[in-house]
């Protein structure tokens, strides 16, 4: 097994590798630099600025040192955000997109797993009908409207309430945290509400159900051991690219509940061309997921005994 | 059988009812797991990057909560260039004059001053204290001017000094910065040399850009001046307490500051960093910030909701600037003359836009420049524009001859990608199809790449916008000079480059104004652009705090004559 953990971590270096030299050249490939601006500069002051972030040397010898600054991590200094380090900034503001998205992870596994069943085991009874209903508005919704629309009734529920029940916006406290983390949580929740059900359908009628029930086991325990248990591995599998998504993607929710988080970072590196920022979250996130991946697939061998890692 | 297959049912439905059972069980396990993991996450958010959200006004500390829009880059005020920075310096910073309550030139620090044809000398108040108590001294100009046009330190304004004797020849690395004319006389007198006369300097000494540092505390940075609240000192009303990336900052009263007519609030909370005007709406309404700007949207309810809905020009004029470079369709006078003639900017703003605060333009003047002895537009009103469909076909019909062509090819419409812009983009499309029968071709282009698209020159026409850098007509008047880099449609001719260096130099007031007149007429009759409109914001403050001020110079919203005032009228 470590073998193989050792294997793929190789390849995902790799993966990382490629994920970075990708980037670098796309980007550079886009018309415009992250020099231009609303006030035009003359060649003489953007000959100096140039020269300070070493945009004056030729495409491949950049990226050679980008590499090597990149092996000893480090991703250089931001264009926009002049005098901070783009570790810095992945540093600062990574922990609370993290939060945010571990949170809004365990909302969407807790929920999708529990709403899955239900409805799986009140199939095309109205508890079904309800929570699928749901689903299908959950996952079609963008998270912008979900985002905005809930905003607004936390607005309308502390005018009602007469005081700041729970923050419209910001961060810092439990508080904060409940209302964008279900936003951003919702989406997924939704998919694997879907899978869960489907997954779970499929078991309900296998053969070795009808055994269990057969010999006359306490239906709590079929339903644990024989049902839940099995029907939750694709939920698993899932999960891994999902905590990576959840956790890169909440630039809407962060933007809507001001919440500083890494997503805002990367988003506003592509408008304004910050090619430092735009590598180092993107290596990063890279990484993230990459690792993620990994780490999913341990799992499964843990949780299923029959897949044998090599 | 039949017996049998109700049987089964019944049995699935202990099965079912069981099942459930345990299923809730699991929920309540899930329930009490999730809210102790929400409890350990928020210790851990407790240790990163926090806001600080307290209430819109909090009268015992005196303190007020507002919104930025951005994080400001870095606080090194001779390098800023954005308008979140500038807010901020705005606060914490002040230069050798100042803006009053009403936008008029005070004293800042500078006590006195005298501008000459040659040069100027500003003698620095006693009282100018830096935040640590030390006095702020004619050194301190002189480094962080010498500071500016070093080319080392690639200021992106450094163009604001080029009035100072050697600044262009020092900025572009042909003198050492010593030969910067301008000198510490004593720690109180500050005299500079200029390149040519400049009767506008002391609207320019008000710019961030003329902002002082103290040479010993910036050595001391290491070359991180301005990235942190400790990495600076101030001399404005405000210091900065607290500057927490991305997230919050504090301005706390600056005990040194001299003056007593500004800085009134002991805290000023930014709890917030957003764009999102929605999301800084529902923290007004949930009594989070003072302030916040409406879009027209927002209009009905705030009305409804019997706000003081207050309106307010922001400077900033926006225009359909054609590209006058060889071969390019639109360096035909006629073709840009039909276009001209075939438009209202009254009906793109009234029954399009339909934002209230925005006015149709009429001049590249916007209208709150002021002229000799009353505002610029009353003194030279511009030429008058009518809607003219007959004359701007005969002028089509001229570029057609012209050009030779049977058919116009597309016009390439290059344009930005905000909600605003997008809308003004279309509406030209089917007002040009519809009058003239030319067919617009829309390039939707993000902020970095339209600006790469403008300075190399891929575009017919492009919806560009100005705003003003100083208070003086000039700050547009210098926009088509052919050796300006900010005319993008690289318009050049002698007449509006003879007129822009009287506009520079000319120290008689009337002749320079007259200077600013030509400028506007040559704009019109030679159509360099066609302007659209001058925007505005509407935006609501808590009536329980007055004095607060937007902006068309310097920083958008300024908090620095803002005071309490709960007595409720």
């Amino acid at each position: 097994m470590w073998l193989y953990i050792l294997k793929r971590l190789i390849q995902g270096v790799f993966t990382v590798w490629f994920i970075a030299t990708a980037t670098f050249f796309a980007m550079h490939n886009v018309p415009g630099d992250p020099l231009l601006n609303d006030r035009a500069m003359t060649a003489a002051i953007r000959a100096n600025v140039e020269a300070k972030y070493g945009l004056d040397k030729p495409l491949t010898t950049q990226y050679v040192i980008y590499l090597s600054n990149l092996v000893r991590g480090d991703f250089g200094i931001s264009f926009t955000q002049e005098n901070r380090e783009v570790n810095d900034i992945i540093r600062e503001h990574f922990p609370v997109s993290a939060i945010l998205g571990i949170l809004a992870v365990m909302f969407a596994a807790a929920g999708g797993v529990l709403w899955g069943a239900l409805t799986a085991l009140y199939r095309n009874r109205m508890p079904d009908y309800i929570i699928m209903f749901l689903v299908i508005l959950g996952i079609s919704v963008p998270s912008f409207v979900v985002a905005a629309l809930s905003q607004l009734a936390l607005v309308n529920f502390n005018s009602f309430a007469g005081r700041t029940v729970l923050p419209v916006a910001g961060w810092g406290t439990i508080y904060h945290m409940i209302v964008p983390a279900m936003v951003l949580g919702l989406g997924t929740m939704a998919y694997l509400t879907r899978l869960m059900r489907s997954s779970m359908l499929e078991i309900i009628s296998s053969d070795f159900v009808r055994t269990a029930k057969a010999k006359g086991l306490p239906p709590a325990r079929i339903f644990t051991k024989h049902q839940l248990r099995n029907a939750i591995l694709p939920v698993v599998t899932v999960l891994g690219p999902a905590i990576a998504a959840i956790t890169t993607g909440g630039f809407v929710v962060e933007l809507v509940f001001a919440i500083p988080g890494l997503g805002r970072y990367f988003v506003q590196a592509v408008q304004q061309l910050d090619y430092t920022v735009i590598m180092g979250t993107t290596v990063f996130y890279g990484a993230f997921l990459v690792f993620m991946v990994i780490v999913v697939d341990v799992i499964y061998g843990l949780i299923d005994p029959r897949v044998r890692l090599k | 059988m039949a017996q049998w297959g109700t049987e089964q049912i019944s049995g699935d439905q202990a099965f079912t009812s069981s099942a459930g059972k345990q299923l809730g069980l699991y929920a309540l396990y899930t329930l009490v797991a999730l809210s102790v993991l929400l409890y350990l996450l928020s210790v851990a958010a407790g240790n990163t990057a926090g806001g600080l959200g307290s209430g819109a006004i909090n009268v015992e500390r005196n303190s007020i909560t507002i919104t930025l829009r951005e994080e400001p880059p870095q606080l090194d005020a001779s390098r800023a260039t954005d308008a979140s920075s500038f807010v901020v310096l705005a606060h914490v910073m002040e230069g050798l004059i100042a803006y009053d309550v009403d936008n008029e030139l005070v004293p800042g620090m500078a006590e006195r001053w005298e501008i000459r044809a040659d040069g100027a000398t500003f003698w620095i108040r006693e009282e100018a204290k830096w935040s640590d108590g030390q006095a702020v001294t004619a050194h301190d100009f002189e480094f962080a001017w010498k500071r500016v046009v070093d080319p080392e330190t690639a200021s992106e304004y450094s163009f604001i000094l080029y009035p100072i004797k050697n600044a262009e020849a020092v900025n572009q690395g042909e003198l050492p910065k010593e030969m910067l004319g301008v000198t510490a006389l004593d720690a109180r007198t500050l005299e500079v040399e200029f390149e040519r006369p400049t009767p506008y300097f002391d609207k320019l000494v008000a710019f961030n850009t003329y902002f002082p540092i103290r040479e010993e505390f910036y050595n001391e940075t290491d070359g991180r001046y301005g990235s942190d609240a400790d990495m600076m000192l101030y001399n404005g009303p405000y210091v900065l307490g607290e500057w927490v990336h991305g997230a919050s900052m504090l301005w706390r009263k600056n005990p040194y500051y001299w003056n007593e007519n500004k800085g009134f609030l002991d805290e000023i909370v930014i709890a917030y960093i957003t764009q999102d005007v929605n999301a800084r709406l529902n923290l007004f309404k949930d009594g989070q910030i003072v302030d916040t700007h409406l879009v027209a949207p927002m209009l009905p309810e705030a009305m409804e909701r019997r706000w003081h809905i207050d309106r307010f020009m922001d400077g900033t004029v926006f225009f359909l600037e054609f590209n006058h470079r060889d071969g390019r369709l639109t360096r035909n006078y006629h073709l840009r003359k039909a276009m001209q003639l075939a438009q209202d900017p009254a009906e793109l703003v009234y029954k399009v836009l339909k934002e209230a605060a925005y006015l149709p333009a009429v001049s590249l003047f916007p209208i709150w420049i002021d002229g000799v002895d009353a505002k610029f537009r009353k003194e030279y009103p511009p030429t008058e524009h009518h809607l003219d469909l007959e004359k701007a076909r005969e002028h089509l019909e001229l570029a057609r001859q012209e050009l030779g062509l049977d058919e116009f090819p597309p016009i390439i419409f290059l344009t930005g990608d905000t909600p605003v812009s997008l809308l003004a983009a279309e509406y030209y499309q089917e007002l040009y199809k519809q009058n003239l029968g030319l067919d617009i071709r829309i390039d939707v282009q993000i902020f970095k790449q339209r600006l790469a698209k403008m300075t190399s020159g891929e575009f017919d026409i492009v919806l560009a916008g100005w705003g003003p850098d100083y208070d003086d007509a000039l700050t547009f008047g210098d926009l088509f000079a052919s050796w300006n880099l900010n005319n993008r449609g690289r318009y050049a001719s002698e007449e509006m480059d003879a007129q822009v260096r009287i506009a520079q130099s000319e120290l008689d007031p009337r002749l320079r104004m007259d200077a600013f007149g030509e400028i506007q007429r040559i704009s019109y009759d030679d159509v360099i652009v066609i302007p659209m409109y001058e925007r505005g914001w509407s935006f609501v403050v808590d009536p329980r705090l007055k004095g607060f001020r937007r902006r068309a110079i310097g920083p958008e919203v300024d908090y620095n004559y803002a005071y309490l005032d709960v007595s409720g009228n």
